[in-house]
């Protein structure tokens, strides 16, 4: 049931306190339902009262998010959830403000807007769910999907070259960069409270199972199986380590990647260590975007790729207001006057 | 010397030159100068597309035109009493307007061969040495020439000095209607005050033209024109952009919402984006954007979060913005959008004016999308009808449409100032919590008047979601039922339709209540059709003016007033887009008058034209 009365602060909120009375109507088995679940898990835990959040989205699945969400919320226009969180930021510093998109909403319709939100620095956090196709309209590729993929609307092969959306990211200079997924609730958890942690704009891409059309297309990074080989999660001080007992370690070998065996006589310290505060580094990390199928293919980093600070647009904007109201007093009748008058008797 | 002073009623002048030339500053320094004298003034700025057209060429003519008048006035003037030409193409374009008898101020060195060529005249052929100005007094100086000569102890380069020749032509028409020059040697001052040398030079050329009238003998006669006989007050001089963003400032205070513009630069509408961002002190927040979209969806944030969200542009930047505009209707929060109109379609006559979008504000949108429609019919009035949208647009959550057009918002006249005592009240309230007896917060629960409470997020306890899917009556949930969807449009048309209540019934701004010919104007056109039906009343004829500032929804008495006369006229600088909704909405038989061309209809136009409809009704009826 929806609580409707407001907690007082101090008041432990649970997920369930963020929960709305609508039925979630993802398709059954979508990735969609692990990414409400951990941010229903994560809010309540930040230490901001409920009624100052506020979730916009755009257009498509991911979308009908601030739904299921009991925060403000608002469903706007396709592309647009980044344009209209910059203006409710700049009005509203004080809110929490998140804005869910898709592959489509933001790096297609809405491109323009999410990489001029990212180089303006809102405190805002961006959730990306890239499932890698279009699912509201049923099934044609997206901006995100991969060279030669079949689709309703390519049915001879895509012959769209994709967005790497974190290199896009970081060529908009984002101050947050990271890259997370939809079975992995644990490391989903650690993101979004990084997200919110960052005083900037957080570029999170999540990983997300479309099962109705394009199931399975992460699947080598979120198997059992698979998954120690493929991804590579990324932790700032410690080196690039990755498989099944942790026995493989990237080296930087000038510019150029070089996987090591640590069982073959290779040792640690050889191995790049994780700054996050390195932008030549995280550009690479980024780069790091090998097809799978690929013989001799990099494993794809999770994690946070880069954070770095910088003045927020709307911390800007209030001390400009503010040196301009101490600088001078605003009075209307003055202003209405202006500078030269004359009196007709 | 002895001089003559010959006392005039009306002067209409006329500055043309080369873009480059400076005419603008000229034209609104010898305006502000006027102004202080307590003439009634009207002006016309006209420039060319391109920033810099190609020097000397026609296209590249910008023109600055004012009135003034000891009278009241209501246009800048159907013809010209004074055309001052820069150069050849500057008399080439204007001198169709010039009066008989009318006066062309030249500078000589406008017209060598090369400038004559520019301007297309033939070979050989130099209109200010043949006869063919015969019928006008012209007055030729070199002011090119005495320019130099003046600064000839500059260390500047010869292109700066020519800099200075507009300020040359300023101080000789400063002396012809013996005026002080204070005001502008202040501006000077202002404007150059850190670059000594440009100043100087400035001032310099301005006082050599003043001299140069003054000592030369060829001059004897001095024009004054008496102050004008307005309604007493205080006032000053100003232009339609400006009274529109002082409009939306004394909103923000009188409201007590601060002001977010978001928005993208376009012509003709960018200097309120421009004056806003000068007045931060007022806590006004200035977003230039990516685009279009993003400014009215930037705006559409800033509202939902509690503010005054504005976005302004022009036609094309409001074809952009359709999808946003339903977005704002459905989630039914305030919201203005100003669309300062030029000539379309498509990219058009960015910088000509006309009366293109009443159709496009009206139905541009996917969907029943009804949006209140307001216009400002004087650049002053951009002041008061911008004040209106804001009020409408806060105490009917809803968003409105707010019309100017080119013509007014560059145009400029003297403005009664207000004071802010004056200013009406505009009522915001948010909702604050649950009210009595309520378990849940209902969004879309209406008052009387239809209209939803705003409850903007940080408020506990209202925490809820709106968006662009239809929504179920009162809840706000999203709704697909047939049966709901037919009852949220109907809702949604009779909320608007419900602002008939809030605001004033139609007035006649002139002549008898019943009779032959209503002239019914919007926006603009209220200057030429009030000059052209007061001289008709003078005349004798049965004619009344009523000017429309309310589009959408029409003042509740409209349809009575229509039905008054004879005949219905309704002159647009468009194909006819008000007419279509007048015939649509009252089923009356109006007649239109359509200008097309990107400039103001004139008044001699305008009174033929409604001459015509009063002897053609005449004639029928003594049939
Ligand atoms: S179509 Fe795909 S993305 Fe959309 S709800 Fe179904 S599974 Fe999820």
């Amino acid at each position: 049931m929806e609580t409707t009365t407001a907690p007082a602060p101090n008041i432990t909120l649970t997920p369930k306190d963020f929960a709305t009375d609508q039925e979630v109507r993802w398709c059954p088995g979508c990735g969609d339902y692990s990414i409400l679940a951990q941010v229903q898990k994560v809010m309540p835990t930040l230490g901001i009262p409920r009624e100052n959040f506020a979730i916009i989205s755009g257009i498509g699945c991911s979308s009908r998010f601030p739904y299921y969400m009991n925060v403000f919320g608002m469903h706007s226009i396709h592309g647009r959830a980044t344009a209209i969180a910059s203006g409710l930021k700049a009005a509203r510093p004080d809110l929490s403000v998140w804005i869910v998109t898709g592959d489509g909403d933001s790096l297609s319709i809405g491109g323009n807007h999410t990489i001029h939100l990212l180089r303006r620095n809102f405190d805002v956090n961006i959730l990306l769910f890239n499932n890698q196709i279009y699912g509201l309209t049923k099934g044609q590729y997206s901006p995100t999907s991969e060279e030669n993929k079949i689709t309703k609307s390519t049915p001879y092969g895509s012959i769209d070259h994709p967005f790497n959306p974190l290199a896009l990211a970081m060529g908009a200079d984002a101050t947050f960069i990271a890259r997370s997924m939809d079975r992995d609730p644990k490391h989903l958890q650690t993101m979004l409270s990084r997200s919110h942690a960052h005083h900037g704009a957080s570029f999170l891409e999540i990983y997300q199972n479309c099962n109705i059309f394009n199931d399975g297309a992460f699947e080598v990074f979120t198997e059992k199986s698979s998954k120690a080989n493929e991804s590579l999660f990324l932790e700032h001080g410690q080196p690039l380590v990755f498989g099944a007992n942790k026995e493989k370690g990237i080296k930087l070998d000038g510019f150029n990647l070089i996987v090591v065996n640590l069982n073959e006589g290779h040792s640690v310290d050889e191995l790049w260590v994780h700054d996050e505060s390195d932008l030549y580094k995280a550009q690479i990390l980024t780069r790091m975007f090998d097809d799978p199928k690929l013989e001799h293919h990099l494993p794809r980093p999770f994690g946070v790729f880069y954070q770095a600070i910088r003045p927020t647009y709307e911390d800007m904007l209030t001390q400009q207001i503010q040196h301009a109201k101490d600088k001078k007093v605003a009075d209307l009748d003055k202003l209405l006057r202006g500078n030269e008058v004359w009196n007709i008797a | 010397m002895e001089r003559k002073q010959e006392v005039l009623q009306d002067v209409v002048i006329k500055f043309a030159g080369d873009s480059g030339d400076g005419m603008q500053l000229t034209g609104t320094q010898f305006t502000n100068n006027t102004a202080l004298l307590g003439s009634d003034l009207s002006t016309f700025p006209d420039f060319p597309a391109e920033i810099r057209a190609p020097q000397g060429t026609l296209p590249g003519v910008s023109g600055y035109q004012l009135r003034f008048s000891s009278d009241s006035i209501y246009t800048p003037g159907d013809s010209l009493d004074v055309l001052v030409a820069m150069n050849a193409a500057a008399l080439k374009t204007n001198l169709k307007n010039l009066k008989k008898g009318g006066k062309i101020i030249v500078n000589t060195d406008g017209f060598d061969t090369k400038n004559l060529r520019l301007a297309n005249y033939p070979d050989g052929v130099n209109p200010i040495e043949d006869e063919s100005l015969q019928g006008y007094e012209v007055i030729g100086m070199d002011i090119t020439k005495m320019t130099r000569e003046a600064l000839k102890d500059y260390q500047m380069g010869t292109k700066e000095k020519d800099r200075a020749k507009n300020m040359f032509v300023l101080g000789f028409l400063y002396w012809m209607y013996g005026r002080d020059m204070n005001n502008t040697e202040k501006f000077l001052e202002e404007k150059f005050g850190r670059k000594p040398d440009i100043l100087e030079s400035n001032l310099k050329a301005l006082r050599a033209g003043y001299n140069y009238g003054d000592t030369t003998e060829t001059f004897t006669t001095q024009y004054k024109v008496e102050k004008a006989k307005i309604e007493a007050g205080s006032y000053r001089s100003i232009m339609g952009n400006q009274a529109l963003a002082y409009g939306l400032i004394a909103a923000s205070v009188k409201s007590g919402l601060t002001i977010f513009l978001g928005t993208y630069p376009i012509t003709p509408a960018s200097d309120i984006l421009h004056e806003l961002s000068k007045q931060k002190n007022f806590g006004i927040k200035t977003f230039q954007a990516e685009d279009e979209i993003a400014g009215i969806s930037a705006a559409i944030g800033a509202s939902y979060g509690g503010h005054l969200g504005v976005t302004t542009t022009s036609g094309p930047g409001i074809a952009l913005k359709s999808e946003a505009m339903g977005l704002a209707m459905m989630l039914e929060i305030p919201l203005v959008i100003v669309d300062v109109q030029r000539g379309g379609p498509s990219t058009g006559l960015p910088t000509k004016t006309e009366q293109s979008d009443l159709l496009q504000a009206y139905y541009g949108r996917n969907g029943e999308s009804p949006i209140p429609v307001i216009s400002a019919s004087t650049p002053s009035d951009c002041f008061e009808a911008v004040y209106e949208a804001v009020r409408i647009a806060v105490e009917h959550m809803t968003p409105v449409i707010f019309l100017s057009d080119g013509y007014i918002a560059n145009g400029a006249e003297p403005w009664k100032y207000p004071s802010s005592n004056d200013l009406r009240t505009i009522h915001v309230s948010y909702k604050t919590e649950l009210g009595h007896g309520e378990t849940k917060f209902q969004p879309y629960q209406r008052d009387e008047n239809l209209v939803r409470p705003w409850a903007i997020p940080g408020t506990a306890g209202l925490e809820h979601r709106i968006g662009g899917l239809e929504k179920e009556n009162i809840t706000g949930n999203v709704s697909y039922d047939p049966e709901n969807h037919q009852l949220m449009v109907k809702i949604r048309q009779e909320k608007v339709d419900k602002i008939a209540l809030n605001i004033p019934e139609q007035t006649l701004d002139n002549g008898p209540e019943k009779g032959d010919v209503l002239v019914l104007g919007w926006g603009s056109t209220y200057g030429v059709i009030k000059t052209a039906v007061e001289s008709l009343l003078k005349e004798g004829y049965s004619v009344a003016h009523a000017h429309l500032r309310y589009l959408r929804p029409f003042p509740r008495n409209l349809g009575e007033i229509l039905r008054n006369y004879k005949t219905v006229l309704i002159p647009e600088i468009n194909n006819g887009q008000l007419i279509k909704i007048i015939r649509d909405q009252y089923l009356v038989d109006a007649k239109g008058y359509n200008k097309i061309m990107g400039i103001p209809i004139t008044k001699t136009e305008l009174v033929e034209e409604i001459k015509q409809l009063t002897s053609s009704r005449t004639a029928t009826a003594s049939i």
